[in-house]
């Protein structure tokens, strides 16, 4: 299992290191001048040009990319050019309520999901099961924003039940869990939806098994069957795609945050594009991109975990 | 040879796959719902000019924010601008969206896979690990920042979403040319000297057709609900020309006094994503061979 992961995570390092390298480069793209983001419009050439030998632009390209690379490698992201702070203190800020938001909305489309695919899976073509595909369908189509929407002119401006917008300090526990159930639970629900899809699905392709009809014949109780033999070959495909899932909603988070009003990076991320802030947006989506990479990393060392055949291949 | 009268019953009876595959499509009702609301939504945006109560873009002061009346059926929003009007023509630039990424994604993730499919080597390595770097990012966050990059028009958002879509496309051809490239037939036309182009389009896609279709129609939904996420953070089209995505976001800041402008638009939204997710799920369970005769 060891040499297993020194072999992922070794494996991980040069695909990091190329969607950095993409980062950079559409950065690069984005149009406009950032000089002339910082200082306006009517701001005078020399000030432009001085702002823009102070941000290193004028440097060859070659040489801004290995600035960049040695900058992150020191944790360095940069200043904002529109607020002047370190994009690192602004990101440690707002980090935090992202991974809360994203792991809430993960555990509890897991704590819901699969006892739903269960359910489902078992109780084939029954009132439950019509039910759960109603809901997971809704589920996988419904656009975050649009679900954030609902619940938030339901539960908080009818109901009065949670605030309507922002979140609360780590400091103050309750008004924090409270800000954040409706967020996490727009997440969660989504989540839901996939999760419960994969595990219907997968158990009902593991119930038409030989191990299955055996554990069966031998007169093995129903409950035995699924839990022992059914549901941990079944896990296999709902911890690899929980990953992909995972990754498909830090893209929702951003859209919940919007609706919310929520610190995170989603927040950081559109109005950095918004005031063409390139340091601050250039920072976020590396962020991203590492976040991804360790989910990605973490699923498979899971699913290695879960299934030893992996380790061997 | 003499056929006996319960083998002739049988000869009688057997259907061609097409007509297989027809009959199990009418069987599913969900297949057949999706279908049915898609081609209503397809019908309405088609024909907006000419169903829409009245046009988009007119505003009338004195029934700013108006509730459901004889004359706005979904009231009105800030500018007085009919919703039921905006939300059939915002129809026309979701379904244009949707349709025109996924096509262009399809072809451009198609080609990817089949050439890194069937030529392997290096050619594979390169396009496959390049694809597996474009899916390292959210697909979200990869077309803010494509759109960002080009700005927020019709084609450019048609082609951010698209270069969301192909590396699917890609990975999905170029899985299934592993196994289609070793056939007796593609042998064959290697062997009488047939060009790759030819090969590629004229043996191979035929047989990728199905596989790639099912994918798209599933994947139309997800383009349109990119397209919203853009149009709702204010990268869409942009204003006043309707999109659905453009409504629900200036309807938030009037959700207290008129919650209808964003639950009506977001219903369309909803409606049109999960009429593409059922018919898409319908011919998947079509061409699914474990669901043949279920």
């Amino acid at each position: 299992m060891f040499n297993y992961a020194v072999r992922r995570i070794l494996q991980s390092i040069p695909i990091l290191l190329i969607v950095l390298s993409l980062v950079f480069v559409v950065v690069r793209v984005l149009p406009g001048d950032p000089a002339v983001a910082a200082l306006g419009d009517y701001a005078s050439k020399e000030a432009v040009q001085a702002l823009r030998e102070k941000m290193g632009l004028n440097a060859p390209l070659w040489l801004q990319y290995l600035r960049f690379l040695r900058n992150l490698c020191h944790g360095d992201l940069g200043t904002s050019i529109i607020t002047g702070y370190p994009v690192a203190s602004q990101v440690l800020r707002v980090l935090p309520h992202t991974l809360e938001l994203t792991v809430c909305a993960i555990i509890l489309g897991y704590l819901l999901g699969i006892p739903l695919g269960i359910s489902a899976a078992v109780r084939r073509n029954s009132g439950v099961d019509y039910f759960n595909r109603i809901f997971s369908l809704l589920g996988l189509s419904v656009p975050a924003f649009y679900l954030g929407i609902l619940l938030m002119l339901v539960l908080s401006i009818k109901l009065k039940l949670f605030p309507v917008v922002g979140a609360g300090e780590f400091t103050d526990l309750s008004k924090n869990l409270r800000h954040l159930f409706l967020p996490a639970l727009t997440l969660g629900l989504i989540m839901t939806a996939y999760i419960t899809r994969m595990t219907r699905s997968s158990i009902l392709n593991i119930l038409r098994e030989d191990y299955v009809r055996t554990a069966h014949s031998k007169g093995i109780s129903e409950k035995v069957v699924l839990y022992k033999h059914v549901l941990r070959n079944a896990l296999i495909p709902i911890v690899a795609l929980g990953g992909v899932y995972a990754v498909v909603l830090i893209g929702s988070s951003v859209m919940v945050e919007i609706v919310f009003s929520r610190p995170g990076l989603g927040s950081l991320m559109v109005g950095a594009i918004k005031q063409r802030d390139y340091t601050t947006l250039q920072s976020v989506m590396v962020i991203y991109v590492v976040i991804v990479v360790v989910i990605n990393l973490l699923t498979d060392l899971i699913y290695g975990f879960i299934d030893p055949r992996i380790q061997y291949k | 040879m003499k056929i006996s009268e319960g083998e002739e019953d049988v000869m009688a009876k057997e259907i061609s796959e097409s007509q297989r595959m027809w009959l199990t499509f009418w069987r599913n009702k969900t297949a057949l719902a999706g279908g049915g609301i898609a081609i209503l939504v397809i019908f309405v945006a088609i024909f907006a000019p000419y169903i829409s109560p009245m046009d988009p873009l007119e505003q009338d002061s004195y029934a700013r924010l108006a509730g459901s009346s004889s004359k706005h059926w979904l009231g009105t929003d800030d500018f007085g601008r009919d919703i039921l009007s905006r939300i059939i023509w915002g129809s026309r630039i979701s379904l244009i969206i949707g349709f025109s990424s996924v096509l262009l994604g399809m072809v451009m993730g198609t080609a990817m896979g089949m050439i890194a499919g069937y030529y392997g080597g290096r050619a594979e390595s390169i396009i496959m690990r390049s694809i597996d770097v474009l899916m390292c990012f959210p697909d979200l966050i990869l077309a803010i920042a494509i759109t960002a990059a080009l700005g927020s028009n019709l084609l450019n958002l048609i082609i951010s979403i698209a270069i969301v879509m192909a590396p699917r496309f890609a990975r999905l051809s170029h899985g299934s040319i592993l196994s289609l490239r070793e056939r007796e037939y593609v042998i064959a036309a290697q062997a009488i000297g047939a060009k790759v182009p030819r090969i590629l389009f004229r043996h191979i896609f035929p047989n990728l057709f199905g596989e790639i279709l099912v994918a798209g129609t599933l994947w139309v939904g997800e383009a349109i609900r990119l397209e919203a996420n853009l149009a709702f953070i204010g990268l869409g089209v942009q204003p006043p020309t309707p999109t659905w995505g453009n409504m629900i976001r200036e309807g938030v800041d009037v959700l207290i006094n008129a919650p209808g402008i964003s639950v009506y638009s977001g219903l369309s939204i909803l409606i049109t994503i999960l009429s593409f997710n059922m018919l898409g799920d319908g011919i998947r369970d079509i061409t699914d061979p474990r669901l043949r005769g279920a």
